[in-house]
């Protein structure tokens, strides 16, 4: 009775968004304030009755009622109950509830909070929201219905995905679909800003918050999937190009293109209908990210569907949206009043120079990504874009966005002074060099390509330090009216500090573990010992352990440093019931500065009690994830100001909406 | 001229529906990936049978007439699945010759007696090596190998009775003829 009353939920949901998606667009159109007031009401019943769904859900997941498939196929009575309630979204249909999920809980907060926009944006934006839940409500509906019940059902279930339990990876979804999602909000303000025929600061305005809590938690998102495939997968890599990791970099970059490019629509009024392109086009790629990952149209680790049909409903969904609202571009966009006029020596000109390198980028990952898929329509060949495609155009690209990134703030707007600006920047310049170079010689040698790829990291923290120093005039005034003015500086301004900074921390992490890790792959019996950037490791022991769900080998490792003893790691190969699945579990150990790294693999067959081992020394890698972190921080500190959270937006008034449309 | 850069994000979009969408609506599976090792001989090998077998499994028993190859493991699932259509196969006296992919050759044995044992001979794959030179990327994989030991055939999917009346009995009436 409970697994029905879920399925009765979603579709009275889907009949809610039906009426969210058209009443208020034609209350809109027609001036009718009740029928816009609609949208309102829609988006929080269908809220509700999406998190009624997704309770009955989770709750048949934590009773383990195997009369519902989806219980039977995702868990198993002896779970853990942490991966009862993750494994809700471990799986296809699960992982779909929750998109949706997210999508109404973003309608009802534009609904909630969304008090001081004009009240037909509002009703369009909210029309724009309610056809997508539609669309994926349909999806769910029709092809991926989590409430299906087994006519005979089994006394245990199958078991979660023995890579699935693992806390980084059960925290990882959510956050990926809240920034995925959250492109979504950007959207339909894009697509209800075409139907009114009008953009302004106001506008980009209420966008920026949105978009900014959605690349927070993508940022987190991304980064917390990569620092799984760190620890678990055991090859001591963080990012292999996979195409599923590339559909969640590919809305990234794009959506940090929109947040930049929505700064000049806030401040300057100008770019407004490539903000409203990219805000389409984000996204588009968050759909593409769904679609590639859920069509099995490239096949990788991640994909837990393979079925064609749900492929082809997600494309129709696709088509739908991005080719409805790109076809609303073409025939709107041409007609938006052209903005503020800049020098290309500007702030603008600098944000535009950032959208240049970031849409570029996006574009190289999305061929890089979808070549081999062309390739393989036009010709049959199956070929695969190795990283070193991908390597290549990032270290090409970067140095120029890392550039403009230390520049681009210490310009004025309109026409902004670059000698300037570099004399403002030459110590973090000179200290940026210097200390790349001393790294390089206390590393004693290396790739060479490590002293620019250091210097873009150390660049970037030099010039955000830079940039407040300068705002602070830190050693111009007494320190502590210095100190007043770094109080006084607008959240908005410590936000992108924090976050060039935090991605400065990033480039010397990937550079560091790129660069100079150290790896050993051998066979090991207890009691040899290898000898590892500098530490002796040594193969204690390896013995048979016995955990709730698995049954593992453990090994223990023994790092000393010239004698002193350092630590002892653990690392176990795992056999997960009831999929009898192998799964590595690794030992590492970090002082913040570089993981040791040890993976323990098959028994050699050549040698008797030996077993293969993998030792890695990764230098900096932890940084990668730190720096991430700081940028998130940086996002969540920007949606503090001030400005967002009571500047009550207010657009100057203007007789008709079609006034707009006029100049051109 | 500007209308029409305002019409060009369309229009690309467009484009890349028609590729993409193609291949979908045609209902080719991409998972498929097709074994460049099809009409080429099968790779040198020599694999050791397990414990209480007479014999395990070379190229050159592969040679003299059309034969299966399957490569399988206990510890497979889907294998289990068509162990049913393999068994059937048997009863029609195809001769199939099984590779036993990284597995524990008492958990092997446990297996066959459990599900019987279609096999003419079975090879022990211990490390995968030999399955990587067929280009086996899992397991089960199943392929049909002509009398001269040419690779014509390869499924990388569970067969089903319905594969073997569309697929492979045709295939290998018309090998036998050749």
């Amino acid at each position: 009775m409970i697994p029905e009353l879920g399925q009765f939920a979603l579709v009275l949901a889907a009949l809610v968004a039906l009426a969210q998606s058209t009443v208020p667009l034609i209350g809109a159109a027609r001036g009718n304030s009740r029928w816009m007031a609609l949208g309102s009401s829609a988006a929080i019943m269908q809220c509700v009755l999406i998190l009624l769904a997704f309770a009955i859900l989770a709750y048949e997941h934590v009773v383990s009622d195997f009369t519902v498939e989806n219980v039977v196929q995702n868990s198993f009575a002896a779970m853990p109950l942490l991966y009862k309630i993750t494994g809700v979204w471990g799986n296809h249909e699960g992982s779909m509830l929750l998109w949706v999920m997210i999508l109404s809980i973003y309608g009802m907060l534009i609904a909630v909070f969304g008090g001081n926009l004009p009240r037909a944006l509002k009703a369009r934006v909210l029309a724009v929201q309610g056809m997508i839940g539609l669309g994926f409500l349909g999806f769910i509906l029709a092809t991926s219905d989590p409430f299906n019940r087994i006519i005979d059902p089994p006394v245990d279930g199958e078991g979660l995905n023995p890579l699935l339990q693992d806390p980084g990876l059960a925290f990882h979804p959510p956050f990926l679909y809240l920034g995925y999602v959250g492109f979504s909000v950007a959207f339909s303000f894009a697509v209800a800003a075409l139907i009114e025929g009008r953009v302004d600061p106001a506008w980009a305005r209420w966008v920026r918050p949105w978009t900014l809590a959605a690349w927070s938690a993508l940022t987190l998102g991304v980064a917390m999937g990569s620092w799984w495939a760190y620890y678990t997968l055991g090859w001591g890599g963080w990012w292999g190009w996979d195409p599923v990791e590339n559909a969640s970099l590919m809305p990234w970059l794009a959506g940090t293109a929109l947040l930049h490019s929505a700064i000049v629509v806030e401040k300057r009024d100008a770019l407004k209908s490539w903000t409203i392109l990219l805000s389409i086009l984000t996204f588009s790629l968050s759909l593409i990210g769904t679609f590639l990952v859920r069509s099995g149209l490239t096949t990788s680790v991640h994909s837990f569907a393979l079925d064609p049909r749900r492929g082809i409903f997600v494309l129709g969904l696709l088509v739908a949206a991005t080719g409805g609202a790109l076809t609303l571009y073409a025939i709107r966009a041409p007609s938006l009043k052209m903005g503020g006029l800049f020098h290309p020596i500007s702030r603008e000109g600098g944000l535009v120079l950032n959208n240049l390198l970031l849409t570029t980028m996006c574009a190289t990952v999305f061929i890089g990504t979808l070549y081999p898929l062309f390739l393989n329509a036009l010709t049959g060949k199956t070929v695969s874009v190795g990283p070193p495609f991908f390597n290549f155009c990032c270290q090409l690209l970067t140095p120029l966005l890392v550039a403009a990134m230390g520049v681009g703030p210490l310009l004025a707007w309109k026409r902004g002074d670059l000698l300037g600006a570099l004399g403002r920047l030459k110590f973090a310049a000179a200290a940026s060099v210097i200390i790349a170079l001393a790294v390089y010689y206390l590393r004693s040698g290396g790739p060479v390509l490590a002293i620019p790829a250091l210097i873009c990291g150390l660049w970037l923290i030099g010039s955000a330090l830079a940039e407040v120093a300068d705002r602070v005039r830190l050693f111009a005034i007494p320190l502590s009216h210095s100190f007043a003015r770094a109080v006084a500086l607008p959240r908005s301004a410590w936000g992108m500090v924090l976050a060039h900074a935090g991605l400065g921390v990033v480039i010397i992490g990937m550079t560091g573990t790129a660069l100079w890790t150290e790896e050993r792959i051998q066979a090991m019996a207890p009691g040899d010992s290898v000898e590892l950037a500098g530490y002796q490791v040594q193969l204690q022991s390896v013995g048979p352990v016995k955990g709730p769900n698995y049954d593992a080998e453990r090994a223990t490792f023994v790092v000393t440093d010239h004698g002193r003893l350092v630590d002892t790691l653990a690392a176990e190969r795992r056999t997960v019931h009831p999929q009898e699945q192998a799964v590595t579990n690794i030992g590492i150990r970090t002082n913040f500065f570089a993981d040791i790294y040890a993976a323990v693999g098959e028994p050699d067959p050549a040698k008797p009690g030996a077993y293969v081992t993998r030792l890695y020394h990764h230098p900096l890698v932890p940084w990668i994830w730190v720096g991430a972190v700081i940028m998130v921080f940086g996002g969540i500190v920007s949606l503090t100001d001030r400005r967002l959270r009571i500047g009550a937006p207010t657009r100057r008034p203007v007789g008709l909406p079609d006034a707009a449309l006029t100049a051109e | 001229m500007r209308r029409f850069i305002f019409l060009a994000p369309v229009l690309v979009f467009v484009g890349l529906v028609v590729y993409f969408a193609t291949p979908l609506l045609r209902g080719t599976d991409p998972s498929i990936i097709p074994s460049p090792l099809i009409d080429k001989p099968v790779p040198a090998f020599d694999l050791p049978p397990l414990p209480g077998y007479q014999k395990g499994l070379s190229s050159a028993d592969l040679k003299g007439r059309v034969q299966i190859v399957n490569i399988f493991a206990s510890w497979c699932v889907p294998c289990r699945a068509e162990a049913p259509a393999l068994m059937a196969l048997k009863q029609m006296d195809i001769p199939i010759r099984g590779i036993d992919q990284k597995d524990r050759p008492e958990d092997a044995l446990e297996y066959l007696k459990e599900l019987g044992d279609p096999y003419v001979s079975i090879g022990m794959d211990i490390d995968r090596k030999v399955s990587i030179d067929w280009g086996a990327y899992g397991a089960p994989e199943t392929f049909i190998v002509d009398a001269e030991g040419r690779i014509r055939y390869k499924q990388a999917a569970p067969i089903t009775q319905d594969d073997i009346d569309d697929t492979i009995l045709p295939l290998l009436k018309k090998l036998t003829a050749q």
